[in-house]
């Protein structure tokens, strides 16, 4: 008998394979878009408005021109005579490239320089001279609706307020009919604040436009290729098959590289008009003040509670704050993005949302900012509404959501606002994540420690979402609906290039990829390369990000793999010499059923492809898949924190915390685990201290690193990492995204932790970030402060 | 981010730097560690005619204590030389608990002491320490050098006394008279920030008595705040309750915090109360436990 | 560049000062002739192409241009090039042979001590100048030591565990 391939020993699914990127980024051999230098490149630098709303009323560039070294500078009017002042969001809606009327933001594109190197940009650009008219600057939601609120958009026909969009989702009557009927109603107002992906690595892009051959390449830091593609042939009316977007190595993205930047935009026109590759690199200011940010929704929320504990319905209004533009990345039937799965672990018969958004001068986004569209508020609002509930009703946290989880064997659930959950098992995941931090234990101490006067609190935040957009019915952006790809050939040696429309940003698809096809062909994954975010070469792909690519791009290898073996077997067939129905497949290897020591490797299939096919048949062992998938998956999670709070400085200290996450079948155990460590840093940073605020002019507080603040290795907590695993019933290998949950989940958690540690003195909530200041300032206010 | 032209100029002795620094008229500026020059720089808040780099500049590198204790450290004396200092360790509390305190272990590798002075950011931690224990900035100009009180050396926010053509070169940390004992305390929201607030305490005794007594406020004004009344509050007698309320109040009272994205006003204030008695209880604890 | 030719500006722009500086990257020996206004960062990055320097904020706090400068970590971006003549420059660059990876590395990569790969070798070389002064750091001597390098990715969890893995094998090399 020939021995049976060892799946993880060749790196198929669940090993953890080390990474094979690793490799290049170690040595310090990455390749990011700043890394690359093309002949004859010049710099761009743009000049961003200093004023948060204001008439431009000239702009002078005769200084700048004078600079030696300086090739070109662009203002909005040299751009509207090329028809490219304004350009389309991925939300229907129209963005600045360079300012032409007046100026929306603080940050907000001006005009720009090419210079023969960015100091002499940089240069160039303070010597530009704009002469700005102030206007009344609007900071919030509020102020956007007030009544005499200066207009923002008067850019936009039939535009005669600050309103985004009025949109609501569920069912208004019957949820009404369900407070009718309640015992009583848990309110909850919150804040989830504005906030940044801020990934290292800035924004940048080099524009190469060769005019000889009419093509344009362009290296951009993008999470989606393929969209940008699209959106470039769509505003700079250039023929799609003459441009090449390539996304090198990312140094990290999380949402904020998936939007089309004013910045991408320019160094196009420049390499187009000055026929040299232009090269922008944005700033850390410049990244944090204009690009697509995360969250800054209000809630009002409402549950409808019976005496038992029973959740009778759900009553939510949010109020999104945009910015400027609406430049939300989000599918295009959803204008709060997937709001609407919250409270999908929990069996409520009615729910109805309302969401308005409104224009203000902040920078744009709303992006999916490491999290499936504004799933992470809409988890943050669920357990924070859950815990003031419980407490409202004097229940314990964790039976009260026992009472109010979907049972197991329900399923498929057809939650409240329309989404179909198809598998779960939150009861179980929540006792995992109890028994590791040791809840009954902890509760007694922390009455022990109230009597010393010192303030220990646990928070619990349990979720199911929605990750992996699309199917294609339901999730589109901009009309392009929302599946993906991969390409598989397999060399006649049987070692193969896989290609996809993802673009990892530090997940490691070169790594996980492989591993997919490895346990679908036996191919090890040592022989398969990966390759992604070249539009020239890797099929049409959506992107990563919404931690769809597992879902979607990891589902589009399984299948192609599955066409390759498919083919492979008629292969096998012909080189055993029987029919196919004869053959059977184990790892790597096909046999005659009747004579199991019989057989042909993948391998040998492979050889076979190129020089010993059958009579009739194409030859060559490669194939496409384009996946649509039937359902989201929805991953699961349960996220404890417990803390200690100095009630005299408000400081406040995680002691532990506890994650125990579902996503499905783990391809990479490692790395699974890796994302998660992110995401609950994610959580702790947005609970503790990161955000960004405004002041009433509309200066961004937090526009650099020494004002918007992340955590380092010393205050970032350490995490104990659990598990459940209910495979996805519909995806290929039974996968779910990860690589958000923790984000997703977490944050509720820290701030349930504090809240439960002052609750006893009347605190029923804190807005995010949890400052020292704002918890001490809790206390003081509290009525048993 | 990148800076505007400026001349550069590295001189070998003091001397030369100092008449560069003539040269330039009020357009130059020293080089020292420059953590938090280059970033001024890079984000073009700062744009100087010329930049005079001491680093080249031998002998200005040390930290030590004279035979009486008294505490000098020269300007290229770097944040990471104090945080490993034994003789601060040993010696010098106030300065021991703050040096570790200092921005990031990587800018402490660069950054110095009294380059953080003269930079006199009312959100400099050594300045306040160096309030406390009633320092002095040792300025060298061409008619040679003077000794200036760190309270009366930074005028405010960004600002200090020195002449165009003066350089700091060494701060000095009078010799104790009696025992010394103190602290630093910093609320930051994480390694590298500013301090939302700060106090240094640093206090002599002789016996049972306080025989002299120092109080700085980092990040609660416009400048450093020299909390002399607290300080006074404390003198002359024995550390007690009843003491350490009192300098807390008058501290808590020196304070001008203004309301920002770090904390209000009224939480600065109330964080200065609660480190002055934190600093002084933990003393009177140690000195228990000593007992 | 080739000592046979140069391209130079026809018209080269008045009062630009520039200065030669001579350094030693990596063991080797380079030099360059600098506006005193260039940052060190940039100097290895386009100067000598050494890319592994990243730069990640302005402002001295994400430290992913670490380098180290005379054996000790320093912020590549908060130094000029001129400050850096007759000075001994380590990066990323210089810390595997030709063949085989430095524990530290190997570390990085055994630990999945990093994601997007941005920050890693400002992380690498932190980390190098804590082993080369404490062979057996604790969990909180690397938290500490670390904590002026930002990472958006990894929570950091396994960058310490990578530290601690690179200590433990440089010690069993009898290597520290």
């Amino acid at each position: 008998m020939t021995q049976a391939l060892d799946e993880i020993k060749i790196g198929g699914l669940g090993a953890s394979r080390k990474r094979v990127e690793d490799n290049r980024f170690v040595r310090g051999k990455g390749n990011y878009v700043d890394d690359i230098v093309l002949p004859g490149m010049l710099h761009m630098e743009i000049l961003r408005s200093p004023m948060a709303h204001a008439r431009i009323r000239s702009i002078d560039t005769s200084k700048a021109w004078a600079i030696p070294g300086v090739r070109l500078v662009l203002t909005g009017e040299m751009m509207a005579t090329r028809n490219l002042a304004w350009m389309p969001t991925l939300s229907y809606d129209t963005q600045a490239v360079l300012a032409t009327d007046k100026v929306r933001f603080q940050g907000q594109e001006v005009a720009c320089v090419v210079a023969d190197d960015p100091y002499i940009a940089k240069d160039a650009c303070e010597a530009i001279v704009v002469d700005y008219e102030p206007l009344p600057v609007i900071v919030n939601p509020r102020q956007a609706m007030a009544e005499g609120a200066p207009l923002i958009r008067d850019d936009k026909e039939n535009q005669h307020d600050n309103v985004v969009y009025d949109w609501e989702v569920g069912d208004r009557a019957g949820t009404d009919r369900a407070f009718e009927q309640a015992d009583l109603v848990s309110k909850l107002e919150l804040h989830y604040p504005r906030s940044h992906p801020s990934p290292l690595e800035c924004c940048g892009s080099i524009a190469d436009y060769d005019r000889s051959t009419s093509k344009l390449t362009v290296y951009m830091t993008t999470q989606a290729p393929h969209i940008v593609r699209a959106a470039v042939a769509l505003v700079a009316e250039l023929p799609e098959h003459m441009i090449r977007i390539i996304s090198p190595d990312l140094g990290g993205g999380f949402g904020n590289k998936v939007p089309v930047y004013p910045g991408y935009v320019i160094s196009i026109l420049a390499s187009i008009l000055l026929e040299q590759p232009v090269k922008w690199i944005e700033d850390k200011t410049g990244n944090l003040i204009s690009t697509g940010f995360g969250r800054d929704v209000y809630l009002r929320g409402e549950l409808a509670l019976r005496k038992d504990g029973k959740i009778l319905g759900v009553r939510m209004h949010t109020d999104a704050d945009h910015g400027a533009f609406f430049s939300d990345a989000q599918p295009s039937k959803f204008k709060i993005g997937l709001m609407h799965s919250a409270f999908a672990c929990y069996d409520v018969p009615t729910a109805h949302l309302t969401a308005r958004g409104m224009y203000t001068n902040k920078a744009p986004g709303g992006v999916a900012y490491r999290c499936s569209f504004r799933v992470t508020e809409a988890m943050f609002f669920q357990e924070r509404m859950v815990q003031a509930a419980a407490d409202d009703l004097g229940m314990d946290q964790a039976e009260f959501r026992r009472l109010n989880f979907v049972r197991d064997d329900d399923f498929p659930h057809r939650t409240p606002f329309g989404f179909l959950t198809d598998s779960g098992q939150y009861g179980k995941c929540l006792d995992v994540g109890l028994e590791a931090v040791g809840y009954q234990d902890f509760l007694r101490q922390k009455e022990e420690a109230k009597k010393e006067g010192r303030l220990l609190g646990i928070g619990i935040s349990v979720m199911t979402e929605p990750l992996g957009a699309g199917n294609s019915r339901e999730y589109d952006i901009l009309g392009i609906k929302m599946f993906d790809s991969a390409e598989l050939r397999v060399h006649m040696t049987g070692k193969a290039i896989l290609r996809t429309g993802a673009k990892s940003q530090g997940q490691g698809h070169e790594t996980t990829w492989a591993q997919i096809v490895s346990h679908e062909l036996g191919i090890p994954a040592e022989d398969i390369v990966v390759e992604e975010g070249d539009t020239d070469t890797a099929p049409f792909g959506m992107g990563t990000y919404a931690s769809r690519s597992t879902p979607v791009a990891g589902a589009a290898v399984a299948m192609v793999s599955r066409k390759i073996r498919a083919k492979a077997r008629k292969l096998a067939a012909h080189l055993l010499e029987v029919s196919e129905e004869d053959v059977e497949w184990e790892l790597g290897r096909f046999y005659l059923r009747s004579a199991p020591d019989r057989g042909v490797t993948i391998q040998e299939c492979a050889m076979a492809a190129y020089s010993n096919m059958p009579d009739g048949m194409e030859p060559g062992l490669e194939n496409v898949s384009y996946y649509d998938p039937p359902n989201l998956t929805w991953p699961f999670g349960c996220y404890i924190a417990t803390v200690e709070v100095d009630p005299e400085t408000g400081v406040w200290d995680v002691l532990n915390m506890v994650a125990v996450d579902d996503c499905g079948v783990r391809i990479n155990p490692m790395i699974v685990e890796g994302q998660i460590h992110g995401g609950l840093t994610e959580g702790f940073a947005k609970s503790s201290m990161q955000w960004i605020t405004f002041d009433e002019e509309g200066n961004c507080i937090g526009s650099n690193f020494m004002d918007y603040l992340i955590p380092t290795a010393w205050e970032t907590p350490r995490f104990e990492l659990l598990e459940t695993c209910v495979p996805s019933p519909h995806h290929p290998i039974g996968a779910k995204g990860v690589g958000e949950s923790a984000t997703v989940g977490s944050p509720a958690a820290y701030v349930n932790a504090v809240i439960d540690a002052v609750a006893h003195l009347g605190v029923r909530n804190i807005d995010m970030p949890l400052l020292p200041d704002r918890v001490w300032s809790a206390i003081q206010s509290a009525p048993s402060g | 981010m990148y800076p505007s032209r400026f001349r550069y100029e590295a001189p070998r002795s003091l001397d030369q730097a100092i008449d560069l620094l003539r040269t330039g008229g009020g357009e130059a500026k020293v080089l020292a560690g420059g953590q938090s020059l280059v970033p001024l720089l890079k984000l073009r808040f700062a744009a100087p005619e010329l930049l005079v780099d001491i680093n080249n500049i031998p002998g200005l590198d040390y930290h030590r204590v004279d035979p009486d204790g008294t505490i000098r450290i020269g300007a290229l004396c770097r944040h990471a030389d104090l945080e490993r200092s034994t003789v601060l360790s040993s010696g010098q509390p106030t300065m021991a608990a703050a040096a570790p305190l200092i921005a990031d272990p990587i800018v402490r590798n660069r950054g110095t002491l009294v380059g953080s002075l003269c930079h006199a950011d009312p959100q400099g931690d050594w300045a306040s320490v160096m309030t406390a224990l009633g320092g002095h900035v040792v300025a060298q100009g061409a008619d040679g050098r003077r000794s200036i009180p760190v309270a009366q050396f930074v005028t405010g926010p960004f600002q200090n006394v020195l002449a165009i053509d003066e350089i700091a070169v060494e701060a000095v940390v009078p010799a104790p008279k009696g025992t010394v004992a103190g602290g630093y305390l910093k609320l930051e929201r994480r390694v590298g920030d500013f301090a939302t607030a700060g106090v240094a305490v640093a206090i002599e005794t002789s016996g049972e008595l306080i025989t002299r007594a120092g109080i700085g406020l980092t990040g609660v004004g416009g400048a450093t705040i020299d909390a002399v009344d607290a300080a006074k509050a404390l003198v002359g007698r024995p550390l007690s309750a009843e003491s350490i309320g009192q300098a807390a109040d008058l501290a808590a009272q020196a304070a001008r915090p203004r309301t920002d994205h770090r904390g209000s006003a009224e939480y600065k204030r109330h964080i200065v109360h609660t480190f002055v008695v934190r600093i002084l209880s933990r003393i009177t604890e140690s000195a228990e436990r000593a007992a | 560049m080739t000592s046979l030719y140069e391209e130079i500006s026809p018209d080269p722009p008045d009062n630009v000062p520039v200065r030669r500086v001579t350094m030693t990257v990596n063991g080797e020996k380079r030099a360059a002739d600098v506006e005193p206004r260039l940052l060190l960062a940039h100097l290895l990055r386009y100067g000598f192409m050494l890319t592994g320097t990243h730069t990640g904020c302005d402002t001295s706090n994400c430290g992913a241009c670490t380098v180290l400068f005379d054996g000790k970590a320093i912020k590549s971006c908060t130094m000029l090039a001129v400050q850096a003549d007759g000075h001994d420059v380590e990066t990323v660059e210089g810390l595997a042979t030709a063949s085989e990876l430095h524990p530290i590395q190997e570390g990085f990569k055994h630990e999945h001590g990093l994601q997007c790969g941005f920050c890693t070798p400002g992380m690498m070389l932190a980390a190098k100048a804590l082993l080369d002064e404490n062979d057996d750091p604790t969990e909180d001597e690397v938290r500490w030591a670390m904590s002026g390098n930002l990472c958006r990715c990894t929570g950091y969890q396994n960058i310490v565990k990578s530290v601690l893995w690179a200590a433990e094998k440089l010690r069993a090399e009898g290597r520290s």
